[in-house]
């Protein structure tokens, strides 16, 4: 297997609403200053992947317009997965292990305020049985949590403790979206939204855009002084149906994990996209992750969830860590399809 | 670095206007399990799936893979879903193969589909954005103009893109998996037939097709074993540029230039004409055939219309292009791709039938999309490289 | 009881399952600017920075170098050159137009790029070359729309030569 890193890591802000600008100018500065940032032209990127969504975006082909940001000319390598860009990484990643590339801009982008979200997952269920009713998403989500609750595999304080400390942590995120410090008792008398979830145990609306500068080898080590090296990549598919999985834990999370060897050694620091809290600690358990761990340093998903680029950014602000000596070893996680049905999890270490 | 990568199952459903036997689980697993007998190993035996196809208007749902996950055997499995447009199903296939050349794993199934009767792809095409004016009624109104453009710049007779029609239907009448079987085609029913956005006629437009077409593609080891001979994947190459920028070349893009150039140097090849064998070819409009025969280095700038003129790309001619009748037969839009790739496929393994080009040993699959801006390619051969 | 309720129930083969979905379109910066302008009869073009082109309509970006165009707009006359066309004769329910008509690529006098829109004229006089003109609305139903433009009408000057235009078709 090659040595490929995470060298370069851009971000937009997540906003609740991005008013002004189209997807295209969000990803414009993103994509310009990340070239800047590694210090590289387009003649040195051997390939070019990107996540986005159709439904999200309202039209069809809404990707094309994001390669204008690229400034694709001389025509360039490029490939697009109708999927967070997590799995445009991944896409990239493949390709630079069979020597098709030393290095690869991917990006991810989003701009979910301009639908109504939650109905618009809708369109992702089984359109025989399930759509037609229209579900939205967060009440499938709340099913898993009342699933969970009911059987004691959690508290609805250790949900509430997960939103505190995200928004905590996302203090120090000048990107994130819902920070502060807030205290559990208080968080536990809000209403319910759709119960038994409230308005914390659920991500914020958002949108926004990230891209990411992978390398290979040498190639790496000259652009980036403390690259963050992918040891493991790898993301599993479980059924849609809520009925014929167990949603009391996160099994793709699990394999995934497995998979990527996040086992092999201590994880200092790791980034999670569940957008739930009761989600967020499936996946925390799924990663095996101990006390010692820093889980969300940015404040994760459900501090800021721009759909196609989260995933995309916990690869980069779990690389970050890794960059600013903060972690040696991090561990980010990409998710998609209800209640947690498709799961990525990236290892990446910096010595 | 790269692995060596074979194609050892191909499967096809029958494309048709509108395939009400089955759900889309019932298409994609027709296409699947075909392809899985033919590579004679079972749903655990593969280790990935990749699923393409084009916009998910086309069928009313989100990222459909997701839901169709236990239909197409990724349960519990690595799943991706590529989409880039119209070149989708080849971009699909490259991003298989990538899987089995990176060493990750070492049999993939790839599935690309498109169920458009059930929903409205002309509309999904066509969707009006506000402060805009819509002038553009589905793809045809899109290409149309460059079509003109090409006529102009090549001087091409105007009953080119008559000839490919009929070439392309008469091969269809030889598969049976094609959606158009025009028994009574001709240069003159083609000729007579209505013209739909000028220069571009209704028997020289792609149907509307559902199907889906799928492979199995394994590591060479693997690929050796199996009981009919694996097409191996000699280079693949992709590339795309912007739809619109000052002075962009629409008719004949660098991309396809670029992208042809760099698939034929990892292929060796530098002589396409004479080395390839036949083509299969993303031609929706009759027309892009000499285009692409010129995009594709394989003619001389603005001399592609000869090849059709001379039978070249006839069934029986030296360079066949769309023996299976192409996307001029069939175009299940996220599949004809793939469908392009898998027959340059069937061509190398002599598995072609009917359509079969004697003695094919080296083949071109191709497919484009977007506003002719991304281009998929590969060159598969029945030796190893 | 009627002859088909006396029968068994066939399978379920087709399910109608209508689909509503509402989204708040953004222009971009770059467009509303574009499009104001156009509110009050004015045609912008913008330069990119790096090779001077004029970009019309403007798009705030220039694909070709990726980097932001947002100099000062350059202002445009409706006339310009019909660059290639097709007389179309297909239906399609976003497009409330009598058929034939004739969608145009049209590059306006001073602008690098094409604009796509329609042009009215004799079916037997359409030629690639032909000087156009804009055909607006009556100033009153002006909104921020390209389609504040009807169509595009032959001017009856002699044409274009083919150099003048033939790097964009």
């Amino acid at each position: 297997m090659r040595e490929i890193a995470v060298v370069g890591f851009v971000q937009s802000p997540s906003l609740r609403r991005e008013p002004n600008r189209n997807e295209v100018e969000i990803l414009v500065p993103v994509i310009a200053e990340l070239k800047k940032s590694v210090g590289i032209t387009n003649d040195q990127i051997g390939f070019v992947c990107s996540g986005s969504s159709d439904y999200l975006a309202g039209q069809s082909f809404a990707f094309v317009a994001g390669l204008d940001a690229v400034g694709a000319w001389p025509p360039v390598s490029e490939s697009h997965v109708e999927m967070d860009g997590a799995w445009a990484l991944y896409e990239a990643w493949v390709k630079m292990q069979m020597g098709y590339a030393d290095v690869a801009l991917v990006y991810g982008f989003g701009k979910p305020s301009m639908g109504d979200l939650p109905l618009t997952m809708a369109l992702q269920l089984d359109p025989y049985s399930m759509m037609p009713l229209w579900p939205d998403a967060i009440s499938l989500a709340a099913l898993q949590a009342r699933l969970l609750l009911e059987n004691g595999h959690l508290t609805e304080r250790e949900m509430a403790e997960r939103a505190v400390r995200d928004r905590r942590n996302a203090k120090s995120n000048p990107f994130a979206q819902l920070k502060g410090d807030f205290e559990v008792e208080k968080l536990l008398s809000e209403p319910m939204l759709a119960s038994p979830l409230r308005k914390h145990d659920c991500a914020p609306i958002s949108d926004g855009a990230s891209g990411i500068i992978l390398a290979a080898g040498e190639k790496a080590k000259e652009l980036c002084k403390r690259p963050a090296w992918i040891t493991g990549i790898a993301h599993i598919l479980e059924p849609m149906e809520l009925g014929v999985r167990d949603l009391t834990r996160s099994r793709s999370s699990e394999i995934a994990a497995h998979r990527a060897g996040v086992w092999r050694d201590k994880v200092d620091a790791a980034e999670l996209s569940a957008p739930f809290t009761h989600q967020q600690i499936l996946v925390e358990r799924a990663l095996g992750l101990s006390a010692k761990t820093r889980v969300n340093p940015s404040g994760g998903a459900l501090a800021g969830n721009p759909l196609m680029a989260v995933g995309l950014s916990r690869i980069g602000e779990a690389a970050q860590q890794s960059w600013r000596g903060g972690a040696d070893r991090a561990v980010a996680h990409a998710t998609s399809g209800p209640c947690l049905q498709q799961n990525l999890v990236c290892v990446l270490e910096g010595n | 670095m790269a692995e060596l990568c074979g194609v050892v199952g191909i499967g096809q459903t029958k494309y048709a206007p509108s395939r009400k036997d089955v759900s889309m689980a019932g298409l994609l697993r027709e296409a699947a399990e075909r392809a899985l007998e033919d590579a004679e190993c079972s749903w655990k035996d593969i280790d990935a799936v990749v699923i393409g196809k084009a916009p998910d208007m086309f069928e009313g749902v989100m990222m459909p893979e997701l839901f169709l996950a236990e239909a197409i055997g990724g349960a519990y499995k690595p799943m991706l879903r590529v989409h880039t447009a119209g070149s989708v199903g080849g971009s699909t296939g490259i991003v298989a193969a990538s899987l089995v050349q990176a060493g990750i794993h070492d049999r993939v199934l790839t599935v690309a589909y498109e169920k458009q009767s059930e929903s409205n792809a002309t509309w999904a095409l066509s969707i009006a954005l506000p402060f805009s004016v819509a002038t553009v009624a589905g793809a045809g109104g899109y290409f149309a103009p460059l079509v003109r453009g090409y006529i102009r710049r090549s001087g091409a007779p105007e009953d080119t893109g008559i000839r490919v029609a009929v070439k392309d239907r008469q091969n269809a009448l030889k598969n049976p998996y094609a959606h158009l079987h025009l028994e009574d085609i001709s240069f003159e029913k083609v000729a007579s037939s209505p013209m739909l956005w000028d220069p571009i006629r209704y028997l020289e437009t792609c149907p509307s097709s559902d199907g889906a077409c799928a492979m199995v593609m394994a590591r060479e080891k693997l690929a050796e074993r199996t009981p009919r001979k694996p097409a191996w994947i000699h280079a693949t190459e992709m590339r795309s540029e912007p739809t619109f920028f000052s002075g962009r070349d629409q008719v004949m893009p660098r991309a396809t230039l670029d992208n042809a150039k760099s698939l034929y140097k990892k292929a060796g090849i530098t002589n396409p004409r004479q080395e390839l064998d036949c083509a299969e070819i993303y031609v929706p409009f009759s027309w892009f055939e000499p285009m692409w025969m010129e995009g594709m280095l394989i003619a001389e700038r603005n001399q592609g219309w000869k090849m059709t003129y001379e039978g070249a790309t006839a069934l029986t001619g030296d360079f066949p292009v769309n023996m299976s009748g192409g996307v001029l037969s069939s175009n299940p839009i996220g599949a004809s791709g793939l469908i392009r790739f898998a027959e340059s496929a069937l061509q190398v393994r002599g598995m072609a039938g009917a359509h079969q080009v004697d003695g094919a040993k080296k083949a071109l699959g191709h497919a484009y999309g977007g506003g002719s801006q991304y281009f998929s390619t590969w060159i598969v051969s029945s030796a190893k490289p | 009881m009627s002859e088909q309720a006396a029968q068994a129930p066939g399978p379920v083969e087709v399910m109608l399952a209508p689909v509503e979905l509402e989204y708040t379109f953004s222009a971009g910066q770059s467009a509303s600017r574009f499009l104001r302008a156009i509110a009050q009869g004015k045609l912008l073009g913008q330069r990119c920075p790096v090779d001077g082109r004029v970009y019309f309509p403007t798009r705030g970006s220039c694909p070709q170098h990726g980097v932001v165009i947002d100099g000062e707009p350059v202002e445009l006359k409706d006339v310009g050159t019909l660059v290639t066309y097709s007389i179309v004769r297909v239906p399609s329910q976003n497009i409330p137009l009598q058929l034939p008509y004739i969608t145009a690529q049209i590059l306006l006098d001073g602008a690098n790029t094409i604009l796509m829109h329609l042009l009215n004229c004799k079916l037997e006089d359409v030629h690639m070359g032909m000087r156009v003109k804009a055909v607006w609305k009556p100033r009153d139903q002006w909104t921020t729309s390209v389609a504040n433009i009807l169509y595009f009408e032959p001017t009856g000057e002699p044409d274009a030569p083919y150099d003048s235009y033939k790097e964009h078709i």
